[in-house]
């Protein structure tokens, strides 16, 4: 090879490994940035008041955020209630009953669902939603946690469908028949052996529904009140994420509060590792 | 008596005729074997007695199959009661990706029966009945999908019997297996027709003739010739019967 080709060769391949590790470096500094910068404030309050506190008041220095971590929990089990049967039934009907057109047509519209920018997902809550609650169940006001996982419900509905259905349209056609040829019907073997089958899929999309429906933001501050109480499930609350971006803008640079908003992304950042450590469980290949 | 009369039954994939005015009549607690050369239409015929095909788009099917006197194919007839007593044995092993217990146990299950002991009896018995209890008795509760072939092709059998049905359909079930596990479920097979009838599609000579009392060739999607398996094959009254089981052609 000749010295000039080695040296354009050597280059580009630096090039792809910087590439190549990027992502590691970029990962690796948002963890170390957060623990850096989210620890100091838990120090200072107290891990034990800080993560079990009930009481988030920045101008008295409380800064208990057990009702933003409820919050986001119950807020995520709330919109899975909803969005897991929803979704796994939409994903039987489009993989297995489904005509090819209509199926089609399906598919495209879940496609567009999971490219809506959150914020719309807000809008169209907050117009249509909220005053719905409010009605249904005579509050003061319907932004509620109640709203918030029904809007959250409907964001990880894409994933859901999507995964789902991919992992059951693989799943082999002999398991079907072996089930019909035993009298089972259609719907038995979809949700007995099919769905049985796909398991690993589906708890794929759930996780990745956990994830998204803990990170998400925009949406449900605007349907959500954004009132640091213990949830309620008709009651207006803040979950982890909207504590962080509506104090942000106002909290001093280099102040307790300031520093305790870095500590609540740590502690989301913490639930989206063990969140993604979930994931890489269960679709690890299984052992034969 | 008969399990299946079968009258003049003509079958079409789309525009291909494959099943010519076949007619015979399948006898009870016999074993039944289906021979012909790839593509004469053993197993469409066969997959036609438990209205399998009704999952290929574009069948076809004129003619009446007769199970226990009923036409299946007369409308409002329960397809699933139906197969619940003629069950099926597939050519791949297909056991579910679940543990053997809940293998065997998910037919009853569909078909109703929830009490744990009955359960229980109805897994040791199948599992007995297909010559698998000995092997898998202390692991009921692993994965069927770590047993052998030959063993999750038992235990397919043992799942099509736990729902008690009356004829057992076999389409090639032995042809991935190897000859050890071939000879198990031949065993297999000569012992339960004292319970059930067997109807089973095989391209190996040798085991229609070790297996079978009756013996069916297909070929072209006629039915070529019926009769006693040693008369077929000792004693053919059509020349292509001849031809085929003598191994000059197929």
């Amino acid at each position: 090879m000749n010295p000039k080709k080695s040296i354009v060769e050597k280059t580009f391949q630096g090039v792809f490994f910087v590439c190549g590790v990027l992502s590691i470096a970029l990962v690796a500094g948002i963890a170390i940035y957060l623990i850096v910068s989210g620890i100091p404030a838990i120090a200072e309050v107290g891990p034990a008041r800080f993560l079990l506190g009930q009481t988030w008041n920045a101008g008295k220095g409380e800064f208990g955020i057990l009702p933003f971590i409820l919050t986001s929990i119950l807020g995520t089990l709330g919109a899975l209630a909803l969005g897991i049967p929803l979704g796994v039934f939409a994903a039987v009907y489009l993989s297995k009953f489904a005509g090819k057109r209509l199926a089609r047509v399906i598919r495209s519209a879940v496609e567009l669902l999971a490219g809506i920018p959150s914020v719309v997902y807000g809008l169209v809550g907050m117009i249509v939603l909220v005053p719905a609650v409010q009605r249904a169940f005579s509050l003061s006001s319907g932004a509620t946690l109640l709203t918030a996982s029904i809007v959250l419900s409907v964001m990880i509905l894409p994933y859901i469908i999507n995964v789902t259905s991919t992992a059951l349209d693989a799943v082999p056609k002999e398991y079907e028949e072996g089930s019909l040829a035993l009298g089972a019907t259609e719907t038995e073997t979809y949700f007995r052996v099919s769905l049985h089958a796909a398991r690993s899929g589906v708890a794929v999309a759930i996780i990745q529904g956990v994830g998204r429906a803990l990170g998400e933001a925009m949406a449900i501050i605007m349907v959500s009140g954004n009132v640091a109480n213990m949830p309620h499930p008709l009651g207006s609350v803040r979950f982890l994420t909207t504590a962080i971006v509506s104090e942000m803008s106002y909290a001093p640079y280099g102040s307790l509060h300031r520093n305790a908003l870095f500590s609540i992304g740590l502690v989301l950042f913490v639930f989206i590792v063990l969140v993604n450590v979930v994931l890489s469980l269960v679709v690890r290949p299984k052992e034969a | 008596m008969n399990s299946f009369d079968v009258d003049i039954l003509n079958l079409w994939y789309g525009d291909n005729h494959v099943l010519h005015d076949v007619s015979l009549g399948i006898p009870a607690r016999r074993v039944t074997a289906l021979i012909g050369p790839s593509g004469c239409g053993k197993s469409t015929f066969l997959k036609s007695l438990n209205r399998m095909l009704d999952l290929v788009e574009g069948v076809r099917i004129e003619g009446s199959v007769l199970f226990d006197g009923q036409d299946i194919y007369a409308p409002g007839v329960d397809v699933t009661t139906l197969r619940k007593n003629v069950g099926m044995v597939f050519q791949k092993a297909n056991a579910f990706p679940m543990s053997i217990y809940d293998n065997i146990a998910y037919g009853p299950r569909i078909h109703g029966v929830r009490k744990r002991g009955e359960l229980d009896e109805l897994v040791e018995r199948s599992l007995r009945d297909a010559a698998l209890w000995d092997e898998v008795k202390d692991r009921l509760t692993k994965s069927a999908l770590g047993l052998s072939g030959g063993q999750q092709q038992r235990l397919c059998i043992a799942r099509a019997l736990a729902v008690g049905p009356q004829v057992l359909l076999l389409d090639e079930s032995t042809s991935a297996l190897d000859p050890i596990s071939t000879e198990k479920i031949e065993e297999l097979v000569s012992r339960l027709k004292r319970d059930y009838t067997v109807v089973m599609v095989t391209h190996n000579m040798q085991q229609a003739l070790r297996v079978s009392d009756y013996a069916a060739f297909f070929l072209l999607g006629d039915l070529v010739e019926f009769a006693p398996t040693e008369r077929l094959f000792n004693s053919p009254g059509d020349r292509r019967t001849a031809d085929y089981v003598s191994g000059r052609f197929g």
